[in-house]
């Protein structure tokens, strides 16, 4: 049986990891390669490193930065942030990154998700979606959750899976920097609705609301920031805890 | 020294960094005498095995491979072209290891690709010295080695018990991504740098 993933997510800004609440206020925590590497030996099963910087110059250190993540790490790791067009995913592919995500260029031009499959493969391709509630509907939104677009997030998942993406990683901004818990319900309705795996993100505040969500929201893996970075809860500690509560981990 | 061939199969950079953090040499080419030459050889893959097996003949590295006698390592792709046939495509393989690839049947409890990190049981062969049976590795990939003769590792997705690793001879292949698999993979590539 395939195991339940935990993924310690990782914000980037000009090759320092950086993690804000509610995508606000950033702070930095510590250099990208190292911490990468030390969540690697914890045993994390798999990274995502976001690229948050807003320049070109910033864009251009992260690519280098991929190649360094790739010489060093052994475990797979995801890049996004402003990734735009096959030639951005190419590049990064390039540098070493297993997998790309995608999401505000994806919700702009849907057929990036087909371009990117058609080329690359499925196991490629993910795709992120930020959204939040809005008079009861789940509505994705865009430059860190502060634009609301016009899809709704399970009919989008939907059409992404069907256009080929691999897997959805889905950021309930209502929930994100909380530590207050994932949105189970959300990603329960998504698990039951989609055929590819679910990477749930946004909440996390203890083992309990890892446990939650992947066993009542049904979540293939769990990604989180805080929780790891500033070490209220070390990986090791989280696995074991997980195998506890009957959870299929590594 | 290892020689990794070059047929636009995907994650090559990956096998290389892995390499590199063992402390071994590599090369990187495409020339069927280099090749035939070699002292290893490993193919790495991610993606169709059709598409592989077209750009091995434009290459005109099948007969190159089949003849190698030094040890060689299919990973993933690189596995799947050296059976008999893979139904992507369809597609006739290099005919080494006695199986066939199949697509995963329809399961909503195993979903296809077949991706993340699963245990590996039934280990046989010096390629896994030392591993504990149940040691977790990471697979990405939507075709099947079915069971054979030569299978030397098992592995269990929803209904299907799966090939995860293969021998014939000289010839080694995994299925799951060693490169990609943490220590245990670290511990596997050791061990076929060893042989």
């Amino acid at each position: 049986m395939v195991a339940k993933r935990i993924i310690p997510c990782l914000d980037v800004k000009d090759g320092q990891v950086v993690k804000g609440i509610n995508f606000e206020g950033l702070r930095e925590v510590g250099d990208a390669v190292e911490m990468g590497a030390q969540y690697a030996r914890e045993g994390a099963d798999e990274l995502v490193y976001l690229d948050i910087s807003a320049s070109r110059e910033g864009r251009r250190t992260f690519a280098a930065l991929v190649e360094k993540i790739a010489e060093r790490i052994d475990i797979p790791f995801t890049v996004g942030g402003g990734i735009g067009s096959l030639e951005d995913a190419a590049r990064l592919l390039e540098a070493g990154a297993d997998k790309v995500s995608v999401n505000s260029a994806a919700l702009a031009r849907p057929q990036l998700i087909s371009e990117l499959a058609g080329k690359y493969g499925s196991q490629f391709v993910v795709v992120a979606i930020d959204a939040k509630q809005l008079e009861g509907q789940w509505i994705c939104t865009t430059h860190g959750g502060s634009r609301f677009t016009e899809r709704e997030l399970y009919s989008w998942a939907r059409e992404a899976q069907e256009r080929g993406a691999g897997e959805i990683l889905f950021t309930s901004m209502d929930h994100d920097g909380t530590k207050a818990g994932y949105a189970c319900d959300v990603y329960a309705r998504l698990c039951s609705n989609l055929s590819i795996p679910v990477i749930a993100s946004g909440g996390a505040g203890s083992v309990q609301d890892i446990v939650d969500v992947l066993t009542i929201g049904k979540a293939d893996a769990a990604l989180a920031a805080s929780i790891f970075h500033y070490g209220t809860l070390p990986i090791p500690v989280l696995k074991q805890a997980l195998k506890n509560a009957n959870v299929n981990v590594r | 020294m290892i020689t990794l061939v070059d047929y636009d199969a995907g994650n090559i950079r990956s096998v290389g960094n892995a390499l590199s953090r063992l402390g071994a040499e590599y090369e990187l080419t495409a020339d069927p005498a280099r090749i035939a030459a070699a002292s290893k050889v490993i193919l790495p893959g991610v993606g169709n095995a059709a598409e592989a097996m077209e750009h091995l003949r434009e290459r005109g590295l099948c007969e190159v491979i089949r003849n190698l006698r030094v040890p060689v390592l299919g990973i993933c792709v690189g596995l799947q072209v050296l059976c008999k046939s893979s139904e992507e495509g369809p597609v006739n393989c290099l005919g080494i290891f006695d199986a066939r690839i199949r697509r995963f049947p329809e399961n909503p409890e195993a979903k296809v690709p077949h991706m993340g990190w699963n245990n590996i049981g039934n280990l046989e062969t010096k390629l896994f010295k030392d591993l504990p049976g149940g040691s977790y590795v990471y697979f990405v990939h939507s075709y099947y080695p079915e069971l054979c003769p030569d299978t030397i590792a098992t592995c269990r997705h929803g209904e299907t018990l799966l090939s995860a690793a293969l021998r014939w001879e000289n010839f080694y292949g995994t299925q799951f991504h060693p490169e990609k698999s943490g220590s245990a993979g670290a511990a596997i590539l050791q061990n076929f740098l060893a042989l």
